[in-house]
């Protein structure tokens, strides 16, 4: 075997071990499906949108021109397949701020040219590890947090992560004392602290940051001279109050902190995969007002272009005023009574779910199924659930959370029926405990 | 290590093993203590917010390069790698790219803009394309509507790695544009948004950090961001002579190789491109042999960038490396090729590119790798329909090289006529071209200033050797596939007046 490389070989980096990963393989060899395989595992590990596609189809089959790549003046078809440009399709650019900014209720304006296109926030999270940390230097994530950073903020970046650790005591609150503590951690560690990295709203909780935790961010910040990547890819699933408040909006109005130092130290992270439900076009991006950033990463999407197409084809979906606010509120409204459906369905069966007001999953508490309170009881019932009950969930222990016992399961990647048809799967799991079959 | 060894050496000969060890370890304990005290101490934290606007701020709008040489001005807080790839563009190459982009010419709207020799992209053919895609293409293209899957079945995530439907259809292109001479498998492939990525995730799964690889120069200049950036992975160019019409020679190759591994530098591989990008060589077979047994023999890896494989004009054979060692039964997992449908294809802006090896490990990490670099669902849909028609990609491969051909015939006379000759080349989207006798002095300088001149007086934007590593000065790439044949003329005229300028001293 000719040797390949250290990075190559290693595998625990990349968390493929983790069971988060594990449940999806589960699934692929045995998806659930309405006909041909109703005993099948049921995905509810996978955070995708698929509740609005009827409304991109419909605006797809009745504007057929930018498909066709047709605009007033004829066929861009040349044009767009000789565009490379990592500045990106200024038209879309344009219309991608209008919608970010609209999404933040036009709280915070965003300026193209501070815009780094990227082929989707996993490429865009990478790309900002490599220009604001050395290898060996570390990143502070508040836990519970996306199993993918283990790999896309680590691998290939060599940055470390040390985590922030959050309480459910607290409902998994950040607060000033669990961000010192987490520092100190990484200098026991002998870890030199570059940054937090926050996901607002959170993956897994489907929780906004409420102002005092963003101001004990900003704070702390300050304090240690650090950055703050604010990954808001889930900014356009908020359904319920609180309303989002960006990191920007927050900088702005606790400290009227424009233009200065800790302005250039603030980033975003976002990507329409998750409210517009399109993952597979790769569109991510970068927002800084730090412009040395903005031209490192700029020049660093080489390795990541968004394909001229779909920029094209996004621009002209995003610039169709009209249609993007009444999908933006029939989004809202859809996702919202997705997530109370299977809330109460898990109610019903005496389980609860931390208060969520945005993303397409929630964070269950599944504590009192455990048969005690440690990480071997949380795999145990995670297997349960997935062999013998068939839902492939994410297991807390996955997301680095602190406590056994919780579990994220997603609610919006997929139909109705089968929704419902999982809640049942979980009340049989609960009645199989209360009757103490061992299953 | 390197200081020790001579040292040694010359310590052995008076005093013995005790002074032989001690100097080192006094040196290597001075470097430490040298080293620690001009480490740069952590920067103070600005002070709290009310005092933070009194900080000095650099005006945003000032010159970006002010800022890498002032290290010290709270501003810079990004990584030392950033800085690195932040800094404004000094290579010509890129130079010239961003000249272009803010003055192009166009024939109706700024007729004395700067004509865009400098980028290796093909104009010639999209109509063809374009013309297909007005006959055939529909709402169904996105899974829409008809018999489509619904947006479901794109918008959704994918295989990183690519649809199989596209993997499959790559493969055929793949085996059709380099002659049918062998079958790539679609299980080989992996998909990536560019060339760019894919040669990047291999110098990743290749090499570590500090280890290097031999590139067979003149090179394309991208490499040097592919290759080194991110990975910490060196190049060492083996310069190839005009002499010899730049073929590679296993001697220097082997030379170089030696040279590295004096220096305590760990070679993992060698890249080469083929067809050769920016002289158009194609790599015959003996040599493609030769390059395999050499890396055999020092248990190494070949990349093999044949990017260019259909953009062949000429009438010699082109050769993959896949079919190298199609007849080679041991020795197939240290070969890997990049391909896209960037140059053959024309389609740059839709970031499509191949990762195609023989080895199952360097697959299997390139597919966990891609994810930072996917291809776009509806692009790979858009280019299943297209390729899945036989009839039109042989025709489109065909009609392509014809006029590949023509515009090379007509560009390569032109210049003739100026006394400008170019190496015989057989394919990619340039010539080579030998601008020696008119630069002066005859060294980097003199080329640059040469380059220099044609991209401001006759505001032409090539690319002068020195960008890609050529070791004799005086040689330009110059990409004739951005015109068309009425543009020919005018760039003949242009560089008529800056030739005239430059006529050498008698």
């Amino acid at each position: 075997m000719k040797m390949l490389s250290r990075k190559a070989l290693c595998k625990s980096h990349a968390g493929q071990d983790s069971s988060y990963f594990l449940g999806w393989q589960e699934y692929e060899k045995n998806p659930h499906d309405p006909v041909t395989n109703p005993s099948g595992i049921i995905q509810m590990g996978l955070a995708e949108n698929q509740l609005c596609f009827d409304l991109l189809e419909s605006w797809i089959a009745t504007n057929q021109e930018p498909t066709g790549f047709m605009t007033r003046g004829g066929s861009i078809f040349k044009e767009l397949a000789l565009f490379q440009d990592y500045h990106g399709l200024p038209a879309f650019k344009k219309e991608l701020v209008g919608y970010m900014a609209e999404i933040r209720q036009n709280k915070v304006k965003f300026d193209p040219n501070k815009l780094v296109l990227t082929a989707g926030a996993t490429s865009a999270n990478e790309s900002l590890m490599f220009c604001l940390a050395e290898p060996g230097e570390a990143f502070l994530i508040p836990t519970p947090y996306y199993p993918g950073f283990d790999r896309d903020l680590k691998w290939r970046t060599g940055v470390e992560i040390v985590p922030i650790l959050c309480s459910s005591s607290n409902k998994f609150k950040i607060t000033p004392s669990s961000l010192e503590d987490a520092y100190q951690h990484a200098q026991k560690l002998h870890l030199k602290v570059k940054g937090m990295f926050i996901t607002n709203p959170s993956n897994p909780l489907g929780t906004t940051l409420s102002l005092d935790e963003l101001n004990h961010l900003i704070t702390f910040a300050i304090h240690k001279s650090i950055h703050i990547v604010s990954d808001e890819i889930y900014s356009g699933t908020v359904f319920n109050s609180p309303s989002f408040i960006s990191i920007f909006e927050a900088l702005k109005k606790l400290k009227n902190l424009e233009n200065t130092d800790i302005w250039s130290r603030v980033h975003i992270v976002s990507s329409l995969s998750k409210d517009l439900g399109l993952p597979g076009f790769r569109i991510g991006m970068i927002y800084s007002n730090n412009d040395m950033l903005i031209a490192a990463a700029t020049k660093m999407s080489s390795f990541g272009l968004v394909s001229s197409q779909s920029q094209f084809l996004l621009s002209k979906i995003l610039g169709d005023k009209k249609f993007r606010k009444n999908y933006m509120k029939e989004n809202q409204k859809r996702l919202k009574n997705r997530q109370k459906l299977l809330v109460l369905g898990l109610n019903k069966c005496g389980i609860q779910c931390l208060k969520s007001n945005a993303g397409l999953f929630c964070w269950v508490d599944m504590r009192h199924l455990l048969d005690n309170n440690t990480f071997d009881a949380e795999m145990e019932l995670w297997k349960k659930i997935i062999y013998k009950f068939g839902l492939n969930v994410s297991p807390g222990s996955s997301c680095h959370c602190a406590e056994p016992g919780w579990f994220r399961i997603c609610f919006s990647n997929m139909t109705k029926e089968t929704l419902d048809l999982s809640v049942q799967r979980i009340k049989a799991l609960v009645g199989s405990r209360a009757t103490n079959i061992d299953c | 290590m390197r200081l020790i060894v001579p040292l040694q050496g010359v310590v052995q000969g008076r005093g013995g093993l005790i002074l032989g060890s001690l100097i080192p370890c006094a040196l290597f304990y001075f470097l430490q203590f040298y080293l620690k005290r001009h480490r740069s101490p952590p920067r103070n934290p600005p002070s709290p917010s009310s005092s933070a606007a009194n900080l000095s701020e650099l005006p945003r709008s000032s010159s970006r390069a002010n800022l890498t040489t002032r290290g010290s001005i709270g501003l810079v807080h990004v990584s030392a790698r950033a800085k690195a790839v932040a800094a404004p563009n000094d290579s010509p190459y890129y130079i010239g790219l961003d000249r272009v982009r803010e003055d192009p010419y166009d024939e109706m709207s700024n007729p004395d803009g700067v004509i865009q020799l400098g980028l290796a992209e093909n104009r010639l053919s999209l109509d063809l394309i374009e013309d297909w895609l007005s006959k055939n293409l529909t709402g169904s293209i996105l899974g829409v509507g008809g018999n489509g899957l619904g947006l479901s079945g794109i918008a959704t995530y994918q295989p990183m790695d690519g649809l199989m439907e596209f993997k499959v259809a790559m493969a055929d292109f793949m085996t059709e544009v380099m002659g049918r001479t062998v079958s790539f498998d679609p299980s080989r492939v992996v998909l990536t948004s560019g060339a760019t990525p894919a040669l990047e995730i291999l110098s990743f799964c290749l090499a570590d950090q500090g280890n290097a690889f031999l590139v067979p120069a003149p090179y394309y200049p991208g490499f040097d961001r592919d290759m080194r950036w991110r990975t910490g992975v060196d190049l060492i160019p083996v310069h190839c002579r005009s002499c010899d019409n730049f073929t590679l020679s296993i001697t220097a190759l082997e030379q170089s190789f030696n040279q590295a591994r004096k220096r305590g530098q760990k070679v993992r591989g060698i890249l080469i491109s083929n067809p050769s990008n920016p002289v158009g060589n194609l790599l015959n077979r003996d040599m493609l042999y030769d390059l395999l047994d050499f890396a055999r023999e020092r248990n190494i890896h070949i990349i093999s960038d044949e990017i260019f494989a259909g953009s062949k004009y000429g009438n010699e054979e082109f050769v993959s490396m896949a079919e190298i060692v199609d007849s080679e039964e041991a020795d197939k997992d240290r070969v890997h090729i990049i391909y896209g449908m960037s140059k053959d294809f024309s389609v740059p802006g839709f970031r499509v590119g191949v990762i195609y090896s023989f080895n199952e490990n360097v697959l299997a990490a390139s597919r966990k790798l891609t994810r930072f670099s996917s291809v776009s669902t509806p692009t790979q849909q858009l280019l299943v329909s297209v390729l899945s028609d036989k009839r039109f990609t042989q025709e489109y491969i065909k009609m392509n090289k014809q006029r590949m051909r023509s515009t090379y015939d007509l560009f390569v006379a032109g210049l003739k006529e100026l006394g400008i000759e170019c190496t015989k080349s057989s394919a990619g989207l340039y010539c080579w071209v030998d601008m020696s006798r008119l630069i002066s002095p005859y060294n980097e300088k003199g080329e640059l200033d040469l380059w220099d001149k044609l991209l401001n007086i006759a505001k032409i934007n090539v690319t002068p050797g020195s960008a890609c590593h050529c070791i004799e000065p005086g040689w330009f790439r110059f990409c004739f596939t951005t015109l068309n044949e009425k543009e020919i003329p005018i760039v003949m005229e242009r560089i008529r007046k800056v030739v005239e300028s430059c006529k050498p001293p008698m």
